[in-house]
């Protein structure tokens, strides 16, 4: 914070200057074949300062500039940078960096000293012992083609001009395997993983059994026939189906024209088991924060609401557009990004059954264990969606043969409107979603 | 083996969106990875610091790991360091802002004028400068000097079927001269029409059909059909289809694939790697049959032979691994044309998003960002975007033609949680049968 306040402080008349400064340290470890594989451990700092001129009549220009370290002449040039590049921006009156606003800011421990006080003897030994549990899991598993671990502590501190000050830090260790099963020709990778804010809670049991359970049920697996199907998408594939959803709900893609759910508000945009909230608040959720990227206490925000469309989510500058004020959603990549609106927590209100019951309750249908190619065959703003699949037909309510190399389509907007049933069982996952069990009806499924 | 790769990366990027210079960034990275292998053990150690103490701390926490290791010191001779050519280019450093931000303008007016459906332009200008330095205990040592330049346009078309998105990107290895042969408003032309066509597209099929792809569009379908699986580091784990295949028919008699770092400008060029060995071009597929995987120094030391230049890391806090440069497939002797008009039914993809694969099944997707029916020969009506799914060593075998219009594509290529610049390349070429993922029955 004495660093962000030292920056703040060199701001002209007619400026304004923001400072986020970020410092990291963390370890990674890989096992293979029962021994250390590699080992890494780092210090990582950075420095994001933005600069508004604000003298022009027309509005203020902003500039950035980062910097991968936190020596004083780096940082001094940084500044200088965001100063000259602010002179090129076209001025704009809805520009402007956050300023308290009063709400206070939620109390949430996110920092597990285990993280710390662990050894890196303690870290290697649990990876080596992880890929060999692995290994030895069954004997159709052929390989582990990796075994990690890595953790990771952050502080920050945010200080700005316009009176924000907010510093937090958070910890988190993860624990990851893929295991390859293989029977003659036909091979099948199954990952299995844990996240957690400590070292102490990491659940090895779990990944090893999600590794080797998701590879080796898919032996044998083959193309499916192209039919009209009922989906049950696993909570992991749910995670990253949120995340798509949520580009959507940013005020920023809204008053740009970039969402599907732009001028939707109040209307019907899904089904009426689908609640959606985004709410860092809760300290289960994996992206969890006190503050949001420009120093703005987050809040709980109801984005759907029974199928009906309720909110978007505003940083400053989307928040001015769209003529209303920050929801405390400001998101960055880190000290090399700027702060745009997005989400940060998203989970949907549980319902009442398991997947055990929801697949009993579909009968008949696909479910999918994993999806490929949400990058390359969805598109947030058309809406169109399309991605590779590997998963197991559900036949008489249970689970039953394995498939690969099939797609499943639809588009966003009929998706929404045709969610069958929302899981009770949320998983915190890493990213900005927890996963629960999603059943989708009508879906295309493409394979022979 | 100890190993040093400092780097000193500088960037800046400008971003017009929705009528407004907004994002103008400048940023500066530099630090030093050090590598320690003992056996079969890596330690890694980063840091920003690049003062002696800065870099021995390093040094010690990454030889650490080497617990077996008796310690002491060992003095090394270097050889003279690799120096890259040089090279003619206008350092992007010695362009104006004012000069770069006229071409974001320049291309949202051009965008624009394709017509009132389009009601959104987003523009960026981007480019790099990393200068390393390599050196290593085994006697490896050299530096370069990595100038990059890039220019992206995506428009949003409305229409009354709702929105459609279209894209365009000039990627290369070189200054702002690349600004002297491309024109930004062609750039923002062709997105712009790649949107608009899209608002009448019907949606893609569903099912198995022949395929025809773009030249250029196309080679990600060989990054992902076989370019992960013949890195060695897959191959050494047995997480790859194609462990054992060297010298057997892998694919079709037409395909002879390349790995080539060293092809003027390309995006995934540079004149040494990040393991200080230098860029070559690597025969992978040679009339179909495999001739080699591609390697960095640790999996070719298993081997007991040398690296092909394919080391390669984000930034100095990355460790190296076995990546791709610019992988492309060997032109053939059809017209393209020809080859639509020898296609009774099928989709024409014209513009290719990313991909991705599994290894060890094979199988991949491949996005398609504007495509068309192939109807009697002709192509017809615009279909709405889709993934495609195929299995690598299948869809290899089952090309059976390749046009003589080669085209490159850059592109950005993520293994492991690192992304490096990558480019790919091929023919207009035609596949017997692939899984079209629409909705469509």
């Amino acid at each position: 914070m004495a660093l962000a306040e030292r920056v703040v402080g060199q701001g002209r008349p007619g400026e304004e200057i923001e400072a986020y400064v970020a410092t990291g340290q963390d370890v990674e470890v890989r096992a293979y074949d029962g021994d250390v594989e590699s080992l890494s451990s780092a210090t990582t700092s950075g420095i994001g300062v933005r600069l508004l001129l604000t003298g022009g009549s027309e509005g203020a220009r902003l500039g950035f500039a980062w910097a991968g370290s936190l020596d004083a002449d780096v940082v001094d040039s940084a500044v200088e940078e965001a100063r000259d590049n602010a002179a090129f921006a076209t001025p704009d009156p809805d520009v402007a960096f956050a300023v308290p606003d009063g709400v206070t800011s939620a109390e949430l421990d996110l920092w597990d000293p285990s993280v710390a006080s662990a050894s890196t003897d303690e870290k290697v030994a649990l990876t080596v012992e992880l890929e060999r549990r692995v290994r030895d899991a069954d004997p159709r598993i052929r390989q582990v083609s990796s075994a990690d671990y890595g953790d990771e502590r952050v502080e920050m501190a945010l200080a700005s001009t316009t009176g924000i000050r907010a510093v937090s830090r958070r910890t988190t260790a993860y624990l990851s395997a893929a295991a390859i099963a293989g029977e003659g020709n036909d091979s099948h990778v199954g990952t299995g993983f844990s996240v957690r804010r400590g070292f102490a809670e990491l659940d090895p049991d779990r990944v090893v059994s999600d590794a080797v359970e998701r590879a080796t049920r898919m032996l044998g697996a083959v193309k499916p026939p192209s039919e009209r199907i009922t989906v049950v998408f696993d909570r992991r594939v749910v995670s990253s189906l949120l995340s798509i959803v949520a580009s959507g709900l940013s005020g920023e893609a809204v008053v740009k024209g970039r969402s599907i759910f732009a001028g939707r508000i109040g209307e019907k945009v899904a089904t009426g088991s689908f609640t959606l909230v985004d709410d860092p608040t809760d300290a289960r959720a994996f992206s969890a924060a006190t503050h949001d990227a420009e120093g703005l206490a987050t809040r709980r925000n109801t984005l759907i609401d029974s199928g009906m469309l309720r909110s978007f989510l505003y940083d400053t500058v989307s928040a001015r557009r769209a003529g209303t004020s920050s929801t405390g959603s400001a998101v960055r990549g880190g000290f090399a990004g700027t702060p745009g609106a997005g989400c940060r927590a998203l989970v949907l209100q549980p319902g009442h059954h398991d997947q055990t019951a929801i697949l009993a309750v579909v009968g008949e249908g696909l479910y999918v264990q994993s999806v490929t190619g949400m990058h390359s065959g969805v598109n947030a703003v058309s809406g169109d969606f399309s991605v590779g699949v590997e998963g197991l037909m559900i036949r008489d309510g249970e689970l039953a043969e394995p498939i690969r190399e099939a797609t499943v389509a639809s588009t966003l907007q009929r998706m929404l409107q045709s969610v069958l049933h929302v899981g009770a069982d949320i998983e915190w996952l890493p990213g900005i979603a927890a996963g629960q069990t999603l059943a989708i009806g009508d879906m295309q499924l493409s394979g022979t | 083996m100890a190993e040093v790769f400092a780097e000193d990366r500088q960037t800046r990027s400008a971003i017009l969106d929705d009528r407004r210079i907004e994002e103008l960034s400048s940023g500066r990275e530099r630090g030093a990875g050090i590598r320690v292998v003992v056996g079969e053990t890596t330690g890694f150690a980063h840091t920003a610091d690049l003062s002696e103490p800065g870099l021995l701390a390093a040094a010690e926490a990454a030889a650490a790991v080497a617990r077996q290791g008796g310690g002491g010191t060992k003095a090394v001779a270097l050889p003279p360091r690799f120096t890259a050519p040089e090279r003619d280019l206008t350092l992007p450093s010695d362009v104006a802002k004012a000069t770069k931000l006229e071409l974001l303008a320049r291309a949202d007016d051009a965008a624009r004028g394709v017509g009132a459906a389009i009601t959104q332009v987003q523009a960026a200008y981007g480019d790099s400068r990393r200068r390393v330095l390599i050196a290593s205990s085994d006697g490896r040592h050299a530096e370069d000097d990595q100038i990059r330049t890039r220019f992206n346009v995506s428009c949003v078309a409305t229409g009354d079927t709702g929105m459609q998105t279209g894209y365009e990107s000039v990627a290369r290895t070189e200054g702002f001269e690349v600004f002297g042969r491309v024109r930004v408003e062609e750039l923002a032309t062709v997105a712009a029409n790649r949107a608009v066509a899209k608002l009448s597209a019907r949606p893609a099929p569903s099912g198995e059909l022949p395929v025809v792809l773009a030249s250029g569009s196309g080679g990600v379908l060989f990054h992902e059909a076989c370019g992960h699986g013949l890195e060695a580091d897959h191959i050494v784990k047995d997480a790859s289809v194609y462990v054992g295949k060297v010298g057997e028919q892998v694919a079709s008699p037409l395909v002879t694939l390349i790995d080539d770092g060293t092809v003027g400008g390309e995006w995934g060029n540079f004149a040494v790697d990040d393991e200080g060995r230098a860029a070559a071009r690597n025969v992978l597929i040679e009339d179909g049959v495999l001739t080699d995987y591609m390697w960095d120094w640790l999996r070719a030391r298993k081997e007991g032979r040398q690296s092909s230049g394919n080391g390669r890391r984000q930034t100095y806090q990355h460790l190296p691994m076995v990546r791709m440069t610019n992988t492309f497939l060997l032109a053939g002797t059809e017209d393209p044309d020809e080859l639509i008009a020898q296609t009774p039914h099928g989709v024409y993809v014209a513009k290719l998003g990313g991909g991705s694969v599994n290894t060890a099944s094979g199988d991949f997707v491949f996005g398609t960002s504007e495509a068309y029916l192939i109807e009697n020969g002709r192509l017809t009506a615009p279909l709405r975007d889709a993934n495609l799914i195929g299995n690598g060593p299948e869809i290899l075998r089952r090309i059976d033609a390749v046009a003589n219009d080669f085209g490159m594509m850059p592109g950005t290529c993520g293994k492991d949680g690192q992304s490096v610049p990558v480019g790919c390349g091929q023919a207009t070429l035609r596949i017997t049968g692939v899984t079209f993922g629409g909705t469509a029955g």
